[in-house]
Protein backbone atom coordinates (compact mmCIF):
# COMPACT_ATOMS: atom_id res chain seq x y z
CA UNK A 1 0.00 0.00 0.00
CA UNK A 2 3.00 2.07 0.81
CA UNK A 3 4.02 2.36 -2.72
CA UNK A 4 1.22 4.00 -4.15
CA UNK A 5 2.50 6.76 -1.86
CA UNK A 6 2.35 10.22 -3.99
CA UNK A 7 5.15 12.78 -3.27
CA UNK A 8 3.90 14.97 -0.78
CA UNK A 9 5.96 17.26 1.23
CA UNK A 10 4.89 20.20 4.15
CA UNK A 11 1.84 22.17 3.30
CA UNK A 12 2.08 23.96 -0.15
CA UNK A 13 1.41 27.64 1.04
CA UNK A 14 -0.62 27.90 -2.27
CA UNK A 15 -3.70 26.19 -0.92
CA UNK A 16 -6.59 27.53 1.36
CA UNK A 17 -8.47 25.19 1.75
CA UNK A 18 -9.27 24.52 5.25
CA UNK A 19 -6.53 26.93 6.78
CA UNK A 20 -7.88 27.47 10.71
CA UNK A 21 -7.23 30.06 13.02
CA UNK A 22 -8.34 30.03 16.51
CA UNK A 23 -8.12 33.29 18.24
CA UNK A 24 -8.32 33.62 22.17
CA UNK A 25 -10.66 31.33 22.19
CA UNK A 26 -12.22 31.30 26.03
CA UNK A 27 -14.79 28.36 26.72
CA UNK A 28 -16.40 28.67 30.03
CA UNK A 29 -18.64 26.00 31.23
CA UNK A 30 -21.27 27.22 33.84
CA UNK A 31 -23.50 24.03 34.67
CA UNK A 32 -24.38 25.26 38.26
CA UNK A 33 -23.17 27.96 38.70
CA UNK A 34 -19.62 27.03 39.68
CA UNK A 35 -17.55 28.10 36.64
CA UNK A 36 -15.03 25.88 35.13
CA UNK A 37 -12.52 27.25 32.28
CA UNK A 38 -12.30 24.36 29.91
CA UNK A 39 -10.40 26.60 27.53
CA UNK A 40 -8.52 29.65 28.09
CA UNK A 41 -7.28 32.00 26.05
CA UNK A 42 -6.38 29.55 23.47
CA UNK A 43 -4.75 30.39 20.23
CA UNK A 44 -3.30 28.39 17.34
CA UNK A 45 -3.15 28.31 13.71
CA UNK A 46 -3.37 25.75 11.17
CA UNK A 47 -2.52 25.58 7.60
CA UNK A 48 -4.82 25.11 4.79
CA UNK A 49 -3.68 20.66 4.30
CA UNK A 50 -1.69 20.64 7.54
CA UNK A 51 -2.01 17.67 9.63
CA UNK A 52 -1.72 19.05 13.27
CA UNK A 53 -1.94 17.29 16.15
CA UNK A 54 -3.22 18.23 19.45
CA UNK A 55 -1.59 16.68 22.54
CA UNK A 56 -2.76 16.41 26.18
CA UNK A 57 -3.94 14.25 29.06
CA UNK A 58 -7.41 12.89 29.08
CA UNK A 59 -9.93 15.96 29.88
CA UNK A 60 -7.63 18.56 29.68
CA UNK A 61 -9.97 20.44 27.08
CA UNK A 62 -9.10 19.58 23.86
CA UNK A 63 -12.38 17.94 22.66
CA UNK A 64 -13.98 21.11 23.79
CA UNK A 65 -12.23 22.90 21.04
CA UNK A 66 -12.68 20.18 18.31
CA UNK A 67 -16.67 20.51 19.40
CA UNK A 68 -16.53 24.28 19.10
CA UNK A 69 -15.02 24.08 15.54
CA UNK A 70 -17.31 21.49 14.63
CA UNK A 71 -20.26 23.55 15.69
CA UNK A 72 -21.54 21.22 18.69
CA UNK A 73 -21.03 23.10 20.97
CA UNK A 74 -20.55 27.01 21.94
CA UNK A 75 -17.41 29.10 22.86
CA UNK A 76 -17.65 31.79 25.52
CA UNK A 77 -15.40 34.27 23.85
CA UNK A 78 -12.68 34.49 20.91
CA UNK A 79 -13.20 33.48 17.64
CA UNK A 80 -12.39 30.50 15.34
CA UNK A 81 -11.76 31.14 11.65
CA UNK A 82 -11.67 28.79 8.39
CA UNK A 83 -10.06 30.35 5.35
CA UNK A 84 -10.87 33.65 6.75
CA UNK A 85 -14.32 33.23 7.44
CA UNK A 86 -15.22 33.34 10.81
CA UNK A 87 -17.08 30.00 12.09
CA UNK A 88 -17.76 31.47 15.36
CA UNK A 89 -17.03 34.02 17.92
CA UNK A 90 -18.18 36.45 20.95
CA UNK A 91 -21.07 37.44 18.90
CA UNK A 92 -22.30 33.96 17.42
CA UNK A 93 -20.74 32.02 19.97
CA UNK A 94 -21.81 28.66 18.19
CA UNK A 95 -20.73 27.52 14.73
CA UNK A 96 -22.96 25.82 12.14
CA UNK A 97 -22.17 22.46 12.04
CA UNK A 98 -21.11 21.89 8.23
CA UNK A 99 -19.66 19.61 5.73
CA UNK A 100 -16.77 21.55 5.43
CA UNK A 101 -15.90 20.31 8.94
CA UNK A 102 -16.26 16.36 9.49
CA UNK A 103 -15.87 14.74 12.99
CA UNK A 104 -14.11 10.98 13.15
CA UNK A 105 -15.46 10.57 16.75
CA UNK A 106 -13.51 8.53 19.88
CA UNK A 107 -15.89 5.66 19.92
CA UNK A 108 -17.10 6.05 15.83
CA UNK A 109 -19.89 6.78 15.02
CA UNK A 110 -20.83 4.83 11.72
CA UNK A 111 -24.64 4.46 11.85
CA UNK A 112 -24.95 0.54 12.70
CA UNK A 113 -28.31 0.08 11.00
CA UNK A 114 -26.57 1.24 7.75
CA UNK A 115 -24.33 -1.14 5.90
CA UNK A 116 -21.03 0.08 5.10
CA UNK A 117 -21.84 1.37 1.82
CA UNK A 118 -24.79 3.25 2.56
CA UNK A 119 -22.87 4.69 5.82
CA UNK A 120 -20.07 6.31 3.00
CA UNK A 121 -23.09 7.52 0.95
CA UNK A 122 -25.14 9.43 3.08
CA UNK A 123 -23.10 12.53 3.76
CA UNK A 124 -23.24 13.85 -0.37
CA UNK A 125 -26.98 12.27 -0.43
CA UNK A 126 -27.57 13.92 2.66
CA UNK A 127 -26.38 17.47 1.04
CA UNK A 128 -28.32 16.37 -2.50
CA UNK A 129 -24.73 16.55 -4.21
CA UNK A 130 -25.62 13.22 -5.93
CA UNK A 131 -28.46 11.17 -6.28
CA UNK A 132 -28.84 7.98 -4.70
CA UNK A 133 -26.55 5.96 -7.73
CA UNK A 134 -23.93 8.60 -8.33
CA UNK A 135 -23.73 8.33 -4.13
CA UNK A 136 -23.71 4.52 -4.12
CA UNK A 137 -20.71 4.22 -6.91
CA UNK A 138 -18.30 6.70 -5.69
CA UNK A 139 -18.79 5.30 -2.02
CA UNK A 140 -18.06 1.92 -3.41
CA UNK A 141 -14.84 3.64 -5.23
CA UNK A 142 -13.71 5.58 -2.48
CA UNK A 143 -13.94 2.17 -0.20
CA UNK A 144 -12.04 0.48 -2.70
CA UNK A 145 -9.15 2.80 -3.15
CA UNK A 146 -9.03 2.60 1.19
CA UNK A 147 -8.52 -1.03 0.55
CA UNK A 148 -12.31 -1.60 1.87
CA UNK A 149 -13.83 -3.50 -0.79
CA UNK A 150 -15.64 -6.70 -0.10
CA UNK A 151 -17.13 -5.24 3.19
CA UNK A 152 -19.50 -2.66 1.95
CA UNK A 153 -22.66 -4.71 2.49
CA UNK A 154 -21.93 -5.83 5.91
CA UNK A 155 -22.99 -3.72 8.74
CA UNK A 156 -20.40 -1.96 10.97
CA UNK A 157 -21.06 -3.89 13.25
CA UNK A 158 -19.86 -6.93 11.31
CA UNK A 159 -16.54 -5.51 10.67
CA UNK A 160 -13.32 -5.19 12.85
CA UNK A 161 -12.68 -2.01 15.14
CA UNK A 162 -9.47 -0.74 13.00
CA UNK A 163 -11.87 -1.38 9.79
CA UNK A 164 -14.89 0.70 11.59
CA UNK A 165 -12.32 3.58 11.76
CA UNK A 166 -11.49 3.35 8.14
CA UNK A 167 -14.90 3.15 6.99
CA UNK A 168 -15.50 6.19 9.01
CA UNK A 169 -12.65 8.25 7.54
CA UNK A 170 -13.78 7.38 3.98
CA UNK A 171 -17.52 8.52 4.95
CA UNK A 172 -15.92 11.62 6.48
CA UNK A 173 -13.87 12.48 2.82
CA UNK A 174 -16.87 11.92 0.71
CA UNK A 175 -18.20 15.20 1.64
CA UNK A 176 -14.75 16.33 0.71
CA UNK A 177 -14.43 18.44 3.82
CA UNK A 178 -11.90 20.92 4.08
CA UNK A 179 -11.06 19.78 7.82
CA UNK A 180 -11.11 16.10 9.26
CA UNK A 181 -11.36 16.50 12.67
CA UNK A 182 -10.40 13.52 14.59
CA UNK A 183 -10.63 12.94 18.63
CA UNK A 184 -8.93 10.30 19.63
CA UNK A 185 -9.88 7.70 17.11
CA UNK A 186 -7.56 5.24 17.39
CA UNK A 187 -7.86 5.67 21.39
CA UNK A 188 -9.51 1.74 21.66
CA UNK A 189 -7.29 -0.14 19.10
CA UNK A 190 -4.35 -2.19 19.97
CA UNK A 191 -0.76 -0.85 18.80
CA UNK A 192 -0.45 -3.32 15.87
CA UNK A 193 -3.88 -2.45 14.52
CA UNK A 194 -3.27 1.10 15.33
CA UNK A 195 0.24 1.47 13.66
CA UNK A 196 -1.68 -0.29 10.74
CA UNK A 197 -4.21 2.25 11.10
CA UNK A 198 -1.42 5.64 10.99
CA UNK A 199 0.01 4.23 7.72
CA UNK A 200 -3.68 3.94 6.46
CA UNK A 201 -4.64 7.34 7.16
CA UNK A 202 -1.45 8.98 6.14
CA UNK A 203 -1.90 7.34 2.52
CA UNK A 204 -5.41 8.42 2.78
CA UNK A 205 -4.18 11.87 3.74
CA UNK A 206 -1.63 12.13 0.71
CA UNK A 207 -4.15 11.39 -1.72
CA UNK A 208 -6.93 13.75 -0.19
CA UNK A 209 -4.80 16.35 0.89
CA UNK A 210 -7.49 17.82 4.00
CA UNK A 211 -6.54 19.41 6.78
CA UNK A 212 -6.69 17.10 10.44
CA UNK A 213 -7.18 18.40 13.53
CA UNK A 214 -6.09 15.11 15.49
CA UNK A 215 -6.58 14.64 19.14
CA UNK A 216 -4.70 12.19 20.52
CA UNK A 217 -2.91 11.83 24.11
CA UNK A 218 -0.36 9.52 22.16
CA UNK A 219 3.00 11.63 22.18
CA UNK A 220 4.66 8.87 19.65
CA UNK A 221 1.43 8.95 17.64
CA UNK A 222 1.53 12.93 17.10
CA UNK A 223 4.97 13.53 16.35
CA UNK A 224 4.64 10.17 13.81
CA UNK A 225 1.64 11.75 11.92
CA UNK A 226 1.87 15.43 12.13
CA UNK A 227 3.59 18.47 10.85
CA UNK A 228 2.84 20.29 13.94
CA UNK A 229 1.92 19.40 17.08
CA UNK A 230 0.38 21.31 19.70
CA UNK A 231 1.00 20.05 23.05
CA UNK A 232 -1.37 21.49 25.61
CA UNK A 233 -2.16 22.49 29.05
CA UNK A 234 -4.68 20.53 31.29
CA UNK A 235 -7.99 22.54 32.34
CA UNK A 236 -7.51 25.01 31.46
CA UNK A 237 -6.57 24.24 27.96
CA UNK A 238 -4.00 26.30 25.84
CA UNK A 239 -1.15 25.60 24.19
CA UNK A 240 1.74 25.11 26.31
CA UNK A 241 4.26 24.07 23.49
CA UNK A 242 4.33 24.01 19.73
CA UNK A 243 6.57 21.80 17.75
CA UNK A 244 7.31 21.62 14.08
CA UNK A 245 7.96 18.16 12.86
CA UNK A 246 10.68 19.07 10.62
CA UNK A 247 10.54 14.87 9.20
CA UNK A 248 9.29 15.20 5.90
CA UNK A 249 6.64 13.37 4.32
CA UNK A 250 5.55 10.53 3.28
CA UNK A 251 6.54 9.02 6.22
CA UNK A 252 6.91 5.37 7.24
CA UNK A 253 7.12 3.20 10.28
CA UNK A 254 10.96 3.60 9.82
CA UNK A 255 10.80 7.08 11.18
CA UNK A 256 9.97 6.13 14.77
CA UNK A 257 13.42 4.23 15.11
CA UNK A 258 15.22 6.98 13.75
CA UNK A 259 17.69 9.37 15.86
CA UNK A 260 15.79 12.55 14.57
CA UNK A 261 12.44 11.24 15.99
CA UNK A 262 13.65 9.94 19.05
CA UNK A 263 15.14 13.45 19.85
CA UNK A 264 12.03 15.25 18.62
CA UNK A 265 10.14 12.95 21.89
CA UNK A 266 12.89 14.07 24.31
CA UNK A 267 12.33 17.77 23.49
CA UNK A 268 8.64 17.16 24.28
CA UNK A 269 7.99 14.60 26.35
CA UNK A 270 9.04 16.49 29.70
CA UNK A 271 5.94 18.73 28.46
CA UNK A 272 3.37 16.34 28.27
CA UNK A 273 4.48 14.61 31.46
CA UNK A 274 4.50 17.37 33.29
CA UNK A 275 0.85 17.66 32.01
CA UNK A 276 -0.35 14.35 32.83
CA UNK A 277 0.96 15.06 36.31
CA UNK A 278 -1.10 17.96 37.04
CA UNK A 279 -3.81 16.05 35.31
CA UNK A 280 -3.53 13.12 37.69
CA UNK A 281 -3.49 15.04 40.05
CA UNK A 282 -6.31 17.45 40.01
CA UNK A 283 -7.99 14.03 39.47
CA UNK A 284 -9.82 14.32 35.90
CA UNK A 285 -11.95 11.66 34.87
CA UNK A 286 -11.33 9.64 31.53
CA UNK A 287 -12.64 11.41 28.34
CA UNK B 1 -15.92 -29.55 7.34
CA UNK B 2 -18.19 -28.16 5.26
CA UNK B 3 -21.18 -29.63 5.57
CA UNK B 4 -24.02 -28.40 7.63
CA UNK B 5 -24.92 -30.57 10.78
CA UNK B 6 -28.13 -32.34 10.59
CA UNK B 7 -30.35 -30.17 12.82
CA UNK B 8 -32.31 -33.12 14.32
CA UNK B 9 -29.08 -34.44 15.43
CA UNK B 10 -27.73 -31.12 17.45
CA UNK B 11 -28.03 -31.85 21.06
CA UNK B 12 -30.31 -28.72 21.58
CA UNK B 13 -32.96 -30.45 19.51
CA UNK B 14 -33.18 -33.89 21.27
CA UNK B 15 -32.48 -32.13 24.92
CA UNK B 16 -35.94 -30.20 24.43
CA UNK B 17 -37.47 -33.27 23.29
CA UNK B 18 -35.86 -34.96 26.01
CA UNK B 19 -37.11 -32.38 28.05
CA UNK B 20 -40.62 -32.18 27.01
CA UNK B 21 -41.26 -35.93 27.49
CA UNK B 22 -40.06 -36.28 30.61
CA UNK B 23 -42.37 -33.61 31.93
CA UNK B 24 -45.47 -35.31 30.21
CA UNK B 25 -44.50 -38.44 31.87
CA UNK B 26 -44.30 -37.05 35.05
CA UNK B 27 -47.72 -35.40 34.51
CA UNK B 28 -49.50 -38.60 33.35
CA UNK B 29 -47.50 -40.33 36.34
CA UNK B 30 -49.29 -37.69 38.73
CA UNK B 31 -52.48 -37.64 37.26
CA UNK B 32 -52.40 -41.41 37.69
CA UNK B 33 -51.75 -41.25 41.44
CA UNK B 34 -55.41 -41.40 42.10
CA UNK B 35 -55.43 -45.21 40.72
CA UNK B 36 -51.40 -46.22 42.37
CA UNK B 37 -51.76 -44.64 45.23
CA UNK B 38 -53.91 -46.97 46.74
CA UNK B 39 -51.85 -49.57 46.20
CA UNK B 40 -50.66 -51.30 49.22
CA UNK B 41 -46.63 -50.09 48.30
CA UNK B 42 -48.06 -46.30 48.57
CA UNK B 43 -49.39 -46.84 52.23
CA UNK B 44 -46.14 -44.57 53.85
CA UNK B 45 -47.05 -42.30 51.18
CA UNK B 46 -51.14 -42.13 52.28
CA UNK B 47 -49.68 -41.50 55.77
CA UNK B 48 -47.77 -38.54 54.51
CA UNK B 49 -50.57 -36.62 52.88
CA UNK B 50 -53.11 -37.69 55.94
CA UNK B 51 -50.27 -36.01 58.36
CA UNK B 52 -50.36 -32.31 55.95
CA UNK B 53 -53.71 -32.58 56.37
CA UNK B 54 -54.46 -33.51 52.32
CA UNK B 55 -56.63 -36.32 50.75
CA UNK B 56 -54.72 -39.70 50.65
CA UNK B 57 -57.06 -40.33 47.66
CA UNK B 58 -54.64 -38.22 45.04
CA UNK B 59 -51.14 -36.35 44.89
CA UNK B 60 -52.04 -32.84 45.82
CA UNK B 61 -52.88 -30.47 43.09
CA UNK B 62 -51.17 -32.78 40.28
CA UNK B 63 -53.67 -35.56 41.15
CA UNK B 64 -56.65 -33.20 40.57
CA UNK B 65 -55.00 -32.17 36.61
CA UNK B 66 -56.51 -34.59 34.47
CA UNK B 67 -53.34 -36.37 32.71
CA UNK B 68 -52.19 -35.79 29.19
CA UNK B 69 -53.82 -38.70 27.39
CA UNK B 70 -57.05 -37.50 29.02
CA UNK B 71 -56.39 -34.04 27.35
CA UNK B 72 -54.90 -35.65 24.19
CA UNK B 73 -58.23 -37.60 24.18
CA UNK B 74 -60.22 -34.13 24.80
CA UNK B 75 -58.17 -31.96 22.24
CA UNK B 76 -59.03 -34.94 19.51
CA UNK B 77 -62.74 -34.44 20.25
CA UNK B 78 -62.66 -30.46 19.55
CA UNK B 79 -60.50 -30.21 17.12
CA UNK B 80 -63.35 -31.44 15.22
CA UNK B 81 -65.48 -28.77 16.72
CA UNK B 82 -65.89 -25.53 14.36
CA UNK B 83 -66.71 -23.67 18.21
CA UNK B 84 -62.75 -24.39 18.90
CA UNK B 85 -61.25 -23.18 15.93
CA UNK B 86 -63.84 -20.37 16.03
CA UNK B 87 -62.45 -19.43 19.32
CA UNK B 88 -58.92 -19.72 17.77
CA UNK B 89 -59.52 -17.27 15.75
CA UNK B 90 -61.67 -15.18 17.65
CA UNK B 91 -58.96 -14.34 19.86
CA UNK B 92 -56.24 -14.09 17.55
CA UNK B 93 -58.45 -11.32 15.58
CA UNK B 94 -58.62 -9.64 18.96
CA UNK B 95 -54.96 -9.74 19.72
CA UNK B 96 -53.66 -8.48 16.77
CA UNK B 97 -56.44 -6.11 16.13
CA UNK B 98 -55.63 -4.44 19.91
CA UNK B 99 -52.04 -5.21 19.30
CA UNK B 100 -52.14 -3.47 16.00
CA UNK B 101 -53.77 -0.77 17.13
CA UNK B 102 -51.35 -0.28 19.67
CA UNK B 103 -48.15 -0.04 17.79
CA UNK B 104 -50.44 2.68 15.30
CA UNK B 105 -51.04 4.62 17.85
CA UNK B 106 -47.95 3.85 20.32
CA UNK B 107 -44.90 4.11 18.51
CA UNK B 108 -46.00 7.38 16.60
CA UNK B 109 -47.31 8.86 20.09
CA UNK B 110 -43.52 7.50 21.83
CA UNK B 111 -41.82 9.04 18.88
CA UNK B 112 -43.74 12.27 19.69
CA UNK B 113 -42.88 12.18 23.41
CA UNK B 114 -39.75 11.40 22.33
CA UNK B 115 -38.62 14.22 19.90
CA UNK B 116 -40.68 17.05 21.51
CA UNK B 117 -40.00 18.71 24.50
CA UNK B 118 -43.67 20.40 24.25
CA UNK B 119 -45.51 17.30 24.04
CA UNK B 120 -43.21 15.35 26.54
CA UNK B 121 -44.36 18.26 28.90
CA UNK B 122 -48.07 17.81 28.03
CA UNK B 123 -48.35 14.16 27.46
CA UNK B 124 -46.38 12.76 29.37
CA UNK B 125 -47.93 12.97 33.31
CA UNK B 126 -51.09 11.80 31.75
CA UNK B 127 -49.99 8.62 30.63
CA UNK B 128 -47.68 8.61 33.03
CA UNK B 129 -50.91 8.55 35.98
CA UNK B 130 -53.10 5.98 33.28
CA UNK B 131 -50.03 3.83 32.78
CA UNK B 132 -50.20 1.75 36.39
CA UNK B 133 -53.69 0.84 36.00
CA UNK B 134 -53.98 -2.65 34.88
CA UNK B 135 -55.70 -2.87 31.49
CA UNK B 136 -58.29 -5.65 33.18
CA UNK B 137 -59.40 -2.53 35.82
CA UNK B 138 -60.64 -0.86 32.41
CA UNK B 139 -62.99 -3.84 31.83
CA UNK B 140 -66.46 -2.29 33.20
CA UNK B 141 -65.69 1.39 31.81
CA UNK B 142 -64.80 0.02 28.62
CA UNK B 143 -67.94 -2.06 28.83
CA UNK B 144 -69.69 1.02 29.52
CA UNK B 145 -67.66 3.56 27.17
CA UNK B 146 -67.90 1.20 23.61
CA UNK B 147 -70.61 0.54 21.58
CA UNK B 148 -70.20 -3.19 21.43
CA UNK B 149 -68.74 -5.65 23.36
CA UNK B 150 -65.92 -6.80 20.50
CA UNK B 151 -65.25 -3.02 20.60
CA UNK B 152 -64.60 -3.08 24.23
CA UNK B 153 -62.36 -6.59 24.90
CA UNK B 154 -60.62 -4.94 21.39
CA UNK B 155 -59.53 -1.74 23.45
CA UNK B 156 -58.43 -3.58 26.78
CA UNK B 157 -56.39 -5.79 24.26
CA UNK B 158 -55.19 -2.52 22.82
CA UNK B 159 -53.87 -0.98 26.82
CA UNK B 160 -51.86 -4.32 27.47
CA UNK B 161 -50.20 -3.56 24.85
CA UNK B 162 -49.55 -0.19 24.12
CA UNK B 163 -48.15 1.34 27.39
CA UNK B 164 -45.24 -1.15 27.17
CA UNK B 165 -44.60 0.10 23.31
CA UNK B 166 -44.97 3.89 24.26
CA UNK B 167 -42.04 3.21 27.06
CA UNK B 168 -40.26 1.50 24.91
CA UNK B 169 -40.32 3.55 22.08
CA UNK B 170 -39.45 6.92 24.51
CA UNK B 171 -36.71 5.24 26.34
CA UNK B 172 -35.23 3.99 22.93
CA UNK B 173 -35.27 7.30 21.22
CA UNK B 174 -33.90 8.82 24.07
CA UNK B 175 -31.07 6.56 24.29
CA UNK B 176 -29.83 6.94 20.68
CA UNK B 177 -26.21 8.46 21.01
CA UNK B 178 -25.72 12.15 20.86
CA UNK B 179 -22.86 11.32 18.18
CA UNK B 180 -25.37 10.23 15.38
CA UNK B 181 -27.08 12.95 15.33
CA UNK B 182 -24.38 15.47 15.77
CA UNK B 183 -22.54 12.75 13.06
CA UNK B 184 -26.05 13.07 11.04
CA UNK B 185 -26.21 16.87 11.03
CA UNK B 186 -22.52 17.51 9.88
CA UNK B 187 -23.34 15.74 6.87
CA UNK B 188 -25.95 18.17 5.90
CA UNK B 189 -28.86 16.07 7.22
CA UNK B 190 -32.66 18.30 7.62
CA UNK B 191 -34.63 17.55 10.25
CA UNK B 192 -36.99 15.22 8.54
CA UNK B 193 -33.76 13.22 7.76
CA UNK B 194 -32.72 13.10 11.00
CA UNK B 195 -36.13 11.70 12.12
CA UNK B 196 -36.18 9.32 9.53
CA UNK B 197 -32.73 8.21 9.05
CA UNK B 198 -31.35 8.32 12.69
CA UNK B 199 -34.38 8.18 15.32
CA UNK B 200 -36.45 5.60 13.33
CA UNK B 201 -34.05 3.29 12.93
CA UNK B 202 -32.60 4.27 16.35
CA UNK B 203 -35.54 2.77 18.03
CA UNK B 204 -36.30 0.61 15.83
CA UNK B 205 -34.64 -2.25 18.50
CA UNK B 206 -36.39 -0.98 21.49
CA UNK B 207 -40.40 -0.81 19.10
CA UNK B 208 -39.49 -4.88 18.65
CA UNK B 209 -38.61 -5.25 22.41
CA UNK B 210 -41.41 -3.11 23.63
CA UNK B 211 -43.73 -4.95 20.94
CA UNK B 212 -42.76 -8.55 22.13
CA UNK B 213 -43.70 -7.86 26.06
CA UNK B 214 -46.46 -6.51 24.14
CA UNK B 215 -47.71 -9.05 22.84
CA UNK B 216 -47.36 -11.24 26.15
CA UNK B 217 -49.49 -8.95 27.76
CA UNK B 218 -52.09 -9.09 25.17
CA UNK B 219 -52.42 -12.57 25.44
CA UNK B 220 -52.98 -12.16 29.09
CA UNK B 221 -55.21 -9.47 28.84
CA UNK B 222 -57.47 -10.88 26.06
CA UNK B 223 -57.99 -14.08 28.24
CA UNK B 224 -59.36 -12.46 30.96
CA UNK B 225 -61.21 -9.80 29.00
CA UNK B 226 -63.45 -13.14 27.28
CA UNK B 227 -63.81 -14.68 30.44
CA UNK B 228 -65.36 -11.76 31.94
CA UNK B 229 -67.18 -10.54 29.54
CA UNK B 230 -68.54 -14.08 28.47
CA UNK B 231 -66.71 -14.26 25.17
CA UNK B 232 -68.97 -11.44 22.73
CA UNK B 233 -71.54 -10.25 22.02
CA UNK B 234 -71.47 -11.83 18.64
CA UNK B 235 -70.52 -15.25 19.06
CA UNK B 236 -73.55 -17.74 20.03
CA UNK B 237 -73.09 -21.41 20.64
CA UNK B 238 -71.11 -22.65 23.79
CA UNK B 239 -67.16 -22.60 22.90
CA UNK B 240 -66.78 -19.84 20.11
CA UNK B 241 -66.24 -16.66 22.02
CA UNK B 242 -62.32 -16.91 22.02
CA UNK B 243 -59.54 -19.00 24.19
CA UNK B 244 -60.51 -16.95 27.52
CA UNK B 245 -63.87 -18.01 27.10
CA UNK B 246 -62.97 -21.17 25.81
CA UNK B 247 -61.35 -22.08 28.97
CA UNK B 248 -64.34 -20.69 31.22
CA UNK B 249 -66.58 -22.69 29.59
CA UNK B 250 -65.28 -25.63 29.69
CA UNK B 251 -64.88 -24.93 33.66
CA UNK B 252 -68.74 -24.20 33.69
CA UNK B 253 -69.10 -27.03 31.98
CA UNK B 254 -67.16 -29.37 34.46
CA UNK B 255 -65.12 -30.34 31.67
CA UNK B 256 -61.21 -30.31 33.03
CA UNK B 257 -59.95 -32.13 30.22
CA UNK B 258 -61.20 -28.94 27.83
CA UNK B 259 -59.77 -26.57 30.43
CA UNK B 260 -55.85 -27.85 29.95
CA UNK B 261 -56.69 -28.19 26.04
CA UNK B 262 -57.80 -23.92 26.32
CA UNK B 263 -54.31 -23.50 28.58
CA UNK B 264 -52.27 -25.32 26.01
CA UNK B 265 -54.04 -23.95 23.28
CA UNK B 266 -52.99 -20.32 24.39
CA UNK B 267 -49.83 -21.73 25.41
CA UNK B 268 -49.19 -22.66 21.54
CA UNK B 269 -51.32 -19.53 20.12
CA UNK B 270 -48.76 -17.00 22.11
CA UNK B 271 -45.63 -18.74 20.95
CA UNK B 272 -46.79 -18.67 17.06
CA UNK B 273 -47.33 -15.06 17.60
CA UNK B 274 -44.05 -14.53 19.35
CA UNK B 275 -42.00 -16.05 16.77
CA UNK B 276 -44.08 -14.07 13.91
CA UNK B 277 -42.59 -11.46 15.70
CA UNK B 278 -39.28 -12.28 16.07
CA UNK B 279 -39.17 -12.67 12.35
CA UNK B 280 -40.67 -9.64 11.77
CA UNK B 281 -37.72 -8.27 14.45
CA UNK B 282 -35.06 -9.75 12.14
CA UNK B 283 -36.37 -8.94 9.03
CA UNK B 284 -36.15 -4.82 9.95
CA UNK B 285 -33.40 -4.62 12.29
CA UNK B 286 -30.62 -6.70 10.14
CA UNK B 287 -28.13 -5.32 12.20
CA UNK B 288 -28.72 -6.92 15.27
CA UNK B 289 -28.54 -10.17 13.98
CA UNK B 290 -24.79 -10.38 14.31
CA UNK B 291 -25.03 -9.92 17.75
Amino acid sequence: MMSAVIAAARPQTGLTRGAIVIDDVVKIYDPDGAAVMAVDHCSLEIKAAEICMIVGPSGCGKTTLLNAIAGFHEITSGRILLDGEVLCSSERPKADPGSDRIVVFQNGALFPWKTNLDNVAFGPLMQGKLNKSEATEKARGMMADAGLAGVEHNFPGEVSSGMRRRVEIVRALMNEPKVLLLDEPYRALDSLTKSVMHEALLEIYYKNKVTIFFITHDLEEAIFLGHKVAIMTTRPCKPKKILEVDIPHPRDYSVLTSKHFRELMEETNDAVHEEALKAFAAGEKEG
Amino acid sequence: MATRKNPLLDSVYWRGAISILVFLALWEIGSLSKIWIKWEAFEWLRSILVAFGLKPAYLPWIGAVPAPSEVLEAWGRVLGDPGYWQSWYMSFFRVITGFFAAMLIGIPFGLLLAVSRTAFGMGFPVFEVLRPIPPLAWVPASILFWPTQEMSIAFVTFLGAFYTIVINVVGGARAIDMRYFQAARSMGSSQSDIFWRIILPGTLPSIMVGSAVGMGITWEVVVAAEMISGGGSQIGGTSGGGLGFFIWNSYVGGSYEQIVVGMISIGIAGFISSELLRTLGKRVTPWLRLR
